[in-house]
């Protein structure tokens, strides 16, 4: 069997996109749907699933990139760490090109500092093994799907005695960014796309609360077309009949539980905090950092960081209103002009994942 | 940095590190969290050097069976928008019990 063009096959796309039409013709207006995840955000726009539902189904591009919602004083934290005599500082790609408040990790890797974007987080472990002399600062990014990967590197860096490896712990759940858009009035959401990989780790069970607490259907969703289509046509049901269920359509990779053994591993070692997100504001509770028995590896706490004024973003960038969902790239002055995945002006242009990227890449028109 | 793709289990060690194949690609992976038993053969879902779940193909079979089912009675005219969510519920129910839910 083929688990991935089965699911691109265009004649099931297109039949799903006729059936999605067909059914909400009786709708009264087009229906919004959220898509939470920027990897659905990709999918749609790569596969211009948007434009064969034009008209009656409304994407709005949720929050769900890690990249996009790092706001500008944790990446001047990342400068300040990266910066330091002594230090290799690791991280994923697309952190690099983000500009902090007056430069970025991929500036000062041009100024000679040794700053390096890992393909695994298991690269971290194996590069302080091999500099024992270097203190190894790996930054953390990422949503519910890559916390336990942060978990597993701490549990075998305690375990080996590996001592010269700390982390900067950036990560963040998707509940409450949702909540916070949720209580924005200027937001219509009908329904949710329901990430795929976040809920590989927390289960289904765990968004029945959400949908509940909103009044509002979710549909865990896989990221191939034939699932978006899928899940799109079951919102749209869901709507009509105004049900505000949990619908798993990815079922093929999600349980009701999730991955409790992953769950595990971040409670061991993790617990909720405040989080400053780029377009939302501080939230309680919505990120994680490192217990207090685990200081010794914490990066924030073992290097002092200077609390710098907040800078603010870029004047015209409106990278915060397009995670709220309450615009879209192409309303930006700066879209496809001053801003361009080359010399990206806001997070969302500089992450594959960011929704101004999927639209330079895959969409001009408009622009 | 979320598109995990389906990849099959070649090779396992005794690190409890998998080789697996993504279209037609090999790469080492850790199996660290997952907590049942993975053989080879197995189609696992892989994130940035991690085998985070096993792929229920049976699952995957199914629901690919079903819309299938869906475009051919769109065709043929009979499809019945009373089963609210394409039949997959009715589907999910007969599975859950498979899948210890």
């Amino acid at each position: 069997m083929d688990l991935i063009n089965d699911y691109r096959n265009s004649e099931l796309i297109l039949a799903l996109a006729k059936q999605i039409k067909a059914e909400a013709a009786t709708l009264s207006r087009p229906i919004n749907i959220m898509e939470i995840c920027g990897g659905h955000t990709h999918s749609i726009m790569k596969f211009a699933l948007g434009e064969l539902v034009e008209g009656v189904v409304n994407f709005i591009h949720g929050p769900g990139c890690p990249v996009c919602i790092m706001p500008v004083s944790r990446i001047d934290e990342a400068c300040e760490l990266a910066s330091m005599q002594g230090v290799i500082f690791c991280t994923l790609a697309d952190m690099l090109r983000v500009p902090g408040s007056h430069t970025s990790l991929l500036k000062l890797r041009g100024l000679g500092h040794d700053i390096r974007a890992l393909y695994t987080p298991l690269d971290a472990l194996k590069i302080a093994r091999q500099n024992p002399d270097k203190n190894v600062i790996f930054f953390a990014i990422g949503f519910e799907t890559t916390t336990p990967m942060s978990a597993v590197i701490i549990q075998k860096a305690l375990d080996e005695g590996v001592k010269n490896l700390y982390f900067h712990i950036n990560h963040v759940t998707v509940p409450a960014p949702l909540r916070a858009i949720m209580a924005d009035k200027n937001v219509n959401i009908d329904g949710f796309l329901g990430p795929s990989h976040v809920s590989v780790i927390v289960g289904s069970n765990a968004y029945k609360e959400l949908a509940l607490e909103f009044k509002r259907p979710i549909a865990i969703s896989g990221f191939e077309p034939v699932d978006v289509m899928a899940s799109v046509l079951n919102l749209i049901r869901q709507h009509k009949r105004a049900s505000f269920e949990v619908f798993n359509e990815y079922k093929r990779a999600v349980s009701a539980q999730g991955n409790v053994k992953a769950k595990e591993l971040v409670a061991k070692y993790m617990r909720p905090c405040t989080f400053e997100w780029r377009g939302l504001g501080e939230i309680d509770d919505s990120g994680l950092c490192l217990k207090d028995e685990y200081v010794s590896i914490d990066a924030r706490r073992v290097f002092a960081l200077q609390k710098e004024q907040a800078t603010k973003e870029a004047k015209a960038c409106i990278c915060g209103q397009i995670l709220r969902g309450v615009s879209k790239p192409p309303e930006c002055a700066l879209f496809a002009k001053a801003c361009t995945p080359n010399s990206p002006v806001g997070a969302c242009m500089v992450s594959s994942e960011g929704a101004c990227a999927a639209y330079y890449k895959y969409q001009r028109r408009g622009a | 940095m979320c598109l995990s793709i389906p990849s099959k289990v070649i090779e396992i060690d005794e690190n409890n590190y998998a080789t697996v194949e993504t279209l037609g690609v090999k790469r080492q992976v850790t199996l660290d969290l997952i907590a049942e038993p993975v053989s080879v053969g197995d189609y696992v879902l892989i994130h940035v050097g991690f085998a985070m779940e096993k792929i229920d193909t049976k699952i995957a079979l199914e629901s690919l069976e079903l819309y299938r089912q869906i475009a051919e009675d769109m065709e043929s005219g009979v499809i019945d928008e009373r089963e609210g969510d394409m039949g997959l519920a009715s589907l999910s129910d007969r599975l859950s019990t498979q899948k210890g839910e």
